[in-house]
Formats: C-alpha cells, structure tokens, sequence
C-alpha cells in the first residue's frame, strides 16, 4: 500500500507543475519558449525519479556490508523487521 | 521570410541602411558578384575607413603602452553622415603625425641623454685613474732619467724611440658593457702585445639602453698607449666591441669645466624630457576617451559602404536597387526604419520597398535572445535546420542540461557549477564591459546560462542519486535494516560476531529478509553507500537502465519531430518511407527492450514463488537477463521456456530431485521467460530488418524515377513542338 504513496505524491507534484506551471507564464515574446522549458522539465524530471523508484522497488541483490558497518547500523537504524537470521 | 526588392534615392541610400543596420533584421543578396572587390563603386571608401581603423589602432597600441584605462560608455553611436568621415579622417591623420613626431623626439632625447650619462660617468672615473697613473708615470720618468734597464718594455721602446726625456703617454677613454670587458681586455694585450694599458671601473648604477630600453651593466675604461699606430689599431678595437669613445680632456680643470657642463646639460635634458612625456600622455588621455566610440563609428561606416556596395546602380542612374530578404512580420518596422532614413538624409523621394514572388528557398532565421542564443550556437553547429523545419533549439534547451546533469549527479559539485553559472549570469554586463581577450574565458562567459541551468539539473539529479561530495543523506529513514543477531551478552556477541566472519567481513543484507518492501521514496537508499562491496553492482545497473530509457525516450522524440516536419511539407514520400520504417525499426528493437526492462522492473523481485506471464518463477536467481537475452534475440538462439520442470509450483527450500524442489530447465536466467517469446522475437527483428533497405533505399529510388519521368515528358514536348 505505502508503495503507492510516494507514486502518487510525486506524480501529483510533477503533473501540477507540467499541466499548471504554463498557465501562469506571463504574457509576452518568450510565453512559448518558456511554456515549454516547465513542460519539459516536469517530464524529464519525473522520468528520472520514476526509473530510480522502479529500480529500487524489487530489488534482486542486497547490500553487502562489512560487520562493523553493519553494528553501527543495528544501533543507529534498527533492525528489519520480521526474525533475524544467524549467518 | 520573403525576397524584397528596395529602391533608393543616391543620397538617401547611405541613411537608409545606416537605419537597416541598426534594426539588424534584413539579408542583403550580392547583386554584383562577378563583380570583383577592386571594382566595386564604393571601393575608395571602404579603403579610407581601413586607414581610419589602421590609425585607431595604432592610437588603441600607444594608450595600451601608457596603461591609460580607455573609457567604454555603454551607448551606441549612430554611424556618422558621410561628411563627418572627412572630419575624422582629419583628426585621426593628426593625432597619428602628433605622436609619431613626439615619439621620435622622445627617442632621440633619450639617445642623448644616454651618451650624457656616459660621459659623466667617464669624466667621474678617469679623474680616479689620472691621479693614480700621475704617481706611476712619475716613477716611469724617474726610471727612464736613470738610464737603467727596466722590465718595462714599455717604456725603453718609448725611450729608444722617441728619445724624450719624458715620455708623454697618449690615452683613450669610453665605455663598454660589462660583459664583454674580459675579451676586450685580452685582446688588446695580444694584439697591441702589451704595449698598452687599460684601467677599467664598473658603473654600480644599469643604464638603459636607447633602443631596446632594457637595463644594460656597463664599465669605464681608459687605454693608455704610445705612438699613433697603436691609437688606431686601440680605436679599431674598441669599434669592434662596440665600445664608445669620448673626448676626455688632458688637465683636471678641464675636466672640471667639463664635468659641470655636462651636468648642466643632463638637468636640461632631464626637464625637456620629462615635458614631452608630459606632452605625450596628455595627447593619450584626450585621445582615450573617445577611442572606442571612434572605432566603432568607423567600423558602421566600413558596414555601411560594404553593403552600399551589393546594390546595383539602375539604368537611370538616379536610384539605387537592392535585394534581401526579409521576416514578413517584420516587414512594418523595415518600412520605419526606411521613411526615417529617408527622412533623415533630406530626400524629397521615399524608398521604396517591393515584395517579389519567387521559388528560392528564403534563409532560415532562428529569433534569439541573449538567453536562447547559447542554444541555437550549439544546435546550428550540428547544421542549420532548413527553411520552416521545426528549431530543435527550445527543446535542447532542457535536454541538454538534463543529460549532462544525469552524467554530472552530485549535489555539492551541481552547487558550486550553479553558482558559478549564477555569477556570470548576474554580473554579465561588468563582464561584456571588461573585454576580456581569454578565449577559455569567453567560452565560458557565451555559455553562462547553459552552465546556470546544468548546475540547477545537477543539484536535481545530485538528490536523487543520494550523493553530495560522495555522501549520501538519510531524509526519509531507510528501507534495509539489519538481519543478524547481535545479543547484549558481551561472548554471545562476540560468537556472533565471528559467526558472521569477523569484523572486516562483508555478508550480504538479503533482500527477502533485509528489504521492507517499500522503496526510499525520492532517490537512492543511502544504504548504498556503505555498501562498498557491492555498491557498483546495483547503482552501475540502475544507471545502464535509465539510460537506456532516457536515451530512447530521445529518440523517439527527435522522430516524432521529424514526423511534424513532413506533416508540415505535406511530404507523403517522407512519412511513408522515412519516418514509418524509422519508428517500426526503433519499436521492434529498443521500445521492446524498454518494456523488457520496465517488466523486469515490476514483476521479479527477490524471493519468487509465483507465476509471472503464465511461467512459475522460484527465485531471484532466475529473474531473466535482459543484456543476454537481447544478444540471444539478435543471434536467433534457441531456447527453453520457462524456468522450472513442469512449470508448476515448487519450493525452493527443498533440494532439487527431492518432492516439491525445484528442477530448473537449463541456465534458468536465459529462458524465454513469457510463451511465445522466440516467435514476437523473430517477428520482431525480421521486421526491423527489413525496414533497413526501406529507410535507405525507398526514397531515392522514388526521386530517381519522378526525375526520369520529368526528364522523358520534357523530351517528348520538345518533339512535340
């Protein structure tokens, strides 16, 4: 459920922007110009989070850390949840 | 855009481009160009402004010398009546003769006042000399009177010769650099077979050469000798080492005399001196304020007849006819700027401006601002688009930044390029004004809001990847945490601790058990980068795939772009054969294997056990290689389907060859991975392939024919007729 959170979120943010961001450009030469630089940007800019978000979402290899990196974590981030396994 | 023909009054021509000029939206065509450029009408003038620019620049040379800052006002002066040129021709031709005069002057003064400082030199030294030499000259009279044989050959020669009582020793004084004293030294000893006498002393203060005026270290020396052979030979030396001889007087109150004259003289010359330098920079200073406006009046002049130049003179003789081309929006404002430079020259008759039809291709103009002008430089330098194809230009302005930002990413470097871009960009006009000549500078300087906008992009993709200086930020708390337990017991730990492998081991957090199953929702999990191990693994993945989209995602783009063009030119030929075989290419390759990858992406994930796409997939280690399976796609490989036996449930707990355990089929990670996957793929690149002679051939071919056609029906109307 909560992977649905930040998709949305962010995609809200970004359709705001490239849908709403136009309307306000004052009048004048450069209205078209920078009418498409804020389109552009809001699809460039979501594109690349949604590849980082994507990639990230079923990840096939874990991070392999060394032990004392890995105690520091255990005090500092906590432990997953779930039972903890002994290598 | 649209080809105008203007018509012109003689007088009123020089106004009206004076005007077009600073409007700077009309393409004049060359109606002369067999014309060659010494036949040219306004050939003289354009020569008289080259001698114009050669003596500013000469003047521009002089200041420089000086350092006088030379004044730059921001405004724009108008180009000057053609009447003026005379005035400032004449005030240039002045200027130049004043300073040339002041300069020669100068030399010459400063010549003299070398020589003057030498001979002061000179006289100070040999008065040391003389009285020195008075005692060993009295010994030498002392010696010669007793009639004794003495060492010095010197003097019996003298004294054989001469037959005097006393001998009267001849001398030479001057000046020689320093340097070249010791050869000069043993020169003369040989060559005058040490019959002379030389007594030198150093100058302690540089003098300055006339010509180079560089310091130059020179000494005083004074030769003494006998007989008029040796003077010459003495003298002929001294030439050879570029030594300077002075006329040093004989008795000490006349070098006294001397000596006060020559210092008289050096204080005059020091005053006159030091008025003409006065002079000089005086002249510098009046002429430094109005250098630069001069230059440029000379050089809209220098444009102006250039241009005057293109038009043809009409049969009449009365008007002058030019050609361009003009924007058709822009057609009012040309026709001001003509009624003013009409109006301006005091022409009874207006200029006319007619359009003309014609089938020529028209020049493409790309509008710009200072802002967009970086842009169109770098687009233009790929090729200038055709007339009224799309400008690539607007896009490119956030693309560019954006895919530089996506190889630059890290939010401490993306800061400091966006202030850097940002300085430049606020202090443009200090630094327009500067002038400077570097041209790394000046590259930089035309790209400043490029550099603005990548810094910006950067900062944007710097947070997404997590990295800042290398360091990664923990904002919305991570998504891995530790599996290993690591009890309070102080041994129990410790046995933990070397269960794992010790303190500098490296077990990997699996992700089935270590991953919360919720991605860190904006950029990369900062456990990534305590992950030394294994960091590039992933990231290098993630990478690879985002540029594979994004790249593709640009093209796709460019092709719809062109796909506009042709809509645009009512070109069927080009969408039939250029842009559908171009998208079907692109699709049947890389959109596929875009959507493998987002697939990839959404469906495997770490743990396995449930059927994807109708074939059961147990576990990560089957999740299918994308890189392989495109290479295997392209080399038309057979291969299994599905990952397990039997393509139903198993449990990957269970050893293989026990009930319940998985049998993988093969290399599971190179299966199809979806039914009916090697008959889309073979589909797939059979369809590519053949769009490839398509794309290259088609459209050729069909020109090649309509152009035989048009070639066959003209020939058969010529029988015709």
């Amino acid at each position: 459920m909560s992977v649905w959170i930040p998709l949305v979120a962010v995609t809200a943010f970004w359709l705001l922007v490239g849908a709403g961001g136009p309307l306000l450009v004052p009048s004048g030469p450069n209205r078209g110009i920078i009418q498409t630089m804020i389109v552009l940007t809001a699809v460039c800019c979501h594109m690349f989070w949604i590849i980082v978000y994507l990639h990230q979402l079923n990840p096939l290899i874990g991070p392999q850390i060394p032990v004392k990196t890995i105690l520091w974590i255990h005090e500092r981030w906590g432990d997953a949840k779930g039972e903890l396994v002994s290598k | 855009m649209c080809l105008t023909q203007l018509f012109l009054q003689n007088e009123a021509a020089y106004a009206c481009v004076a005007e077009l000029g600073e409007l700077g939206l009309v393409q004049f065509r060359d109606l002369n160009p067999d014309v060659s450029a010494f036949q040219r009408k306004y050939v003289k003038e354009v020569r008289r402004c080259d001698e114009m620019e050669r003596k500013l620049r000469f003047l521009e040379k002089e200041i420089k010398k000086d350092s006088i800052p030379m004044l730059d006002t921001y405004e724009n002066p108008e180009a000057p009546q053609p009447r003026e040129m005379f005035d400032l021709e004449a005030t240039f031709e002045k200027l130049e003769n004043e300073l040339r005069e002041v300069n020669q002057n100068e030399e010459m003064l400063k010549k003299n006042f070398a020589e003057l400082t030498e001979l002061k030199h000179i006289l100070r030294k040999t008065q040391q000399f003389f009285e020195e030499n008075e005692g060993e000259r009295q010994a030498l009279d002392s010696l010669a009177m007793e009639d004794a044989p003495s060492h010095h050959d010197g003097t019996k020669l003298i004294a054989e010769r001469e037959g005097q009582p006393k001998p009267h020793l001849k001398f030479v004084a001057g000046v020689i650099q320093r340097e070249r004293l010791p050869a000069f030294e043993r020169l003369l000893w040989r060559a005058c077979r040490g019959n002379v006498f030389l007594r030198q002393s150093e100058i302690t203060e540089p003098l300055t050469d006339a010509s180079t005026g560089a310091p130059v270290n020179k000494a005083v020396f004074i030769i003494f000798f006998q007989g008029d052979q040796l003077k010459t030979r003495v003298k002929k030396i001294c030439e050879g080492f570029r030594a300077t001889l002075y006329p040093c007087p004989d008795t000490p109150q006349e070098r006294r005399e001397m000596s006060i004259g020559v210092m008289t003289r050096i204080e005059d010359l020091k005053t006159v001196l030091g008025q003409t330098q006065d002079h000089r920079h005086r002249v510098l200073v009046a002429a430094a304020k109005n250098v630069r406006m001069w230059m440029t009046k000379v050089r809209k002049i220098k444009a102006i007849y250039h241009v005057l130049n293109f038009f043809n003179l009409d049969v009449t003789q009365k008007c002058l006819i030019a050609e361009c081309w003009c924007p058709v929006t822009e057609l009012d404002r040309i026709q001001l700027a003509l009624k003013r430079g009409s109006e301006e020259s005091g022409s009874t008759v207006p200029s006319i401006l007619n359009r003309m039809d014609t089938s020529e291709a028209p020049p493409t103009y790309n509008k710009s601002n200072k802002f967009t002008q970086g842009f169109q430089n770098i687009v233009d330098s790929y090729g200038i688009a055709a007339y009224r194809e799309i400008n690539p230009a607007p896009y490119t302005m956030i693309t560019f930044p954006f895919l530089f930002a996506i190889m630059f990413g890290d939010l401490g470097h993306g800061t400091i390029m966006l202030l850097a871009g940002l300085f430049l960009v606020l202090q443009e006009k200090r630094l327009e004004a500067a002038r400077i000549k570097d041209e790394i500078f000046q590259m930089f300087f035309t790209g400043r809001y490029m550099i603005f906008l990548m810094g910006c992009f950067s900062v944007y993709t710097g947070f997404i990847y997590n990295d800042a200086f290398s360091k990664s930020f923990n904002l919305f708390g991570s998504s891995w945490g530790n599996i290993f337990p690591f009890p309070l017991d102080e041994k129990a730990r410790e046995q933990a601790i070397t269960n794992l492998g010790g303190l500098e081991a490296s077990p990997m957090l699996i992700p089935e058990k270590a991953y919360s199953g919720e991605p860190y929702p904006i950029g990369v999990d900062p456990i990534w980068v305590l992950a030394e191990a294994n960091k590039l693994n992933f990231l290098n993945s993630m990478k690879m795939k985002a540029a594979i989209l994004v790249g593709i995602a640009q093209m796709t783009f460019g092709i719809i772009l062109g796909y506009h063009n042709f809509k645009y030119f009512n070109s069927k030929l080009d969408i039939l054969y250029t842009f559908i075989p171009q998208i079907i290419f692109l699709s049947c390759i890389f959109i596929y294997l875009c959507l493998q990858v987002i697939m990839k992406w959404i469906a495997y994930d770490a743990a396995g056990g449930y059927s994807v796409l109708g074939y059961f997939y147990p576990s990560s280690n089957c999740a299918p290689s994308l890189l392989i399976g495109l290479i295997n796609m392209f080399m038309m490989k057979s291969r299994d389907d599905g990952f397990v036996d039997g393509n139903k449930y198993c449990n990957t707990s269970i050893p293989p060859g026990k009930p319940g355990g998985c049998n993988m089929v093969g290399l599971c990670h190179l299966n199809n991975w979806y039914p009916g996957q090697s008959f889309f793929e073979t589909i797939f690149l059979l369809t590519a392939i053949a769009c490839v002679p398509v794309m290259l051939f088609a459209k050729p071919y069909i020109l090649w024919k309509e152009e035989k056609q048009r070639q066959l029906s003209g020939h058969t109307q010529l029988v015709q007729v």
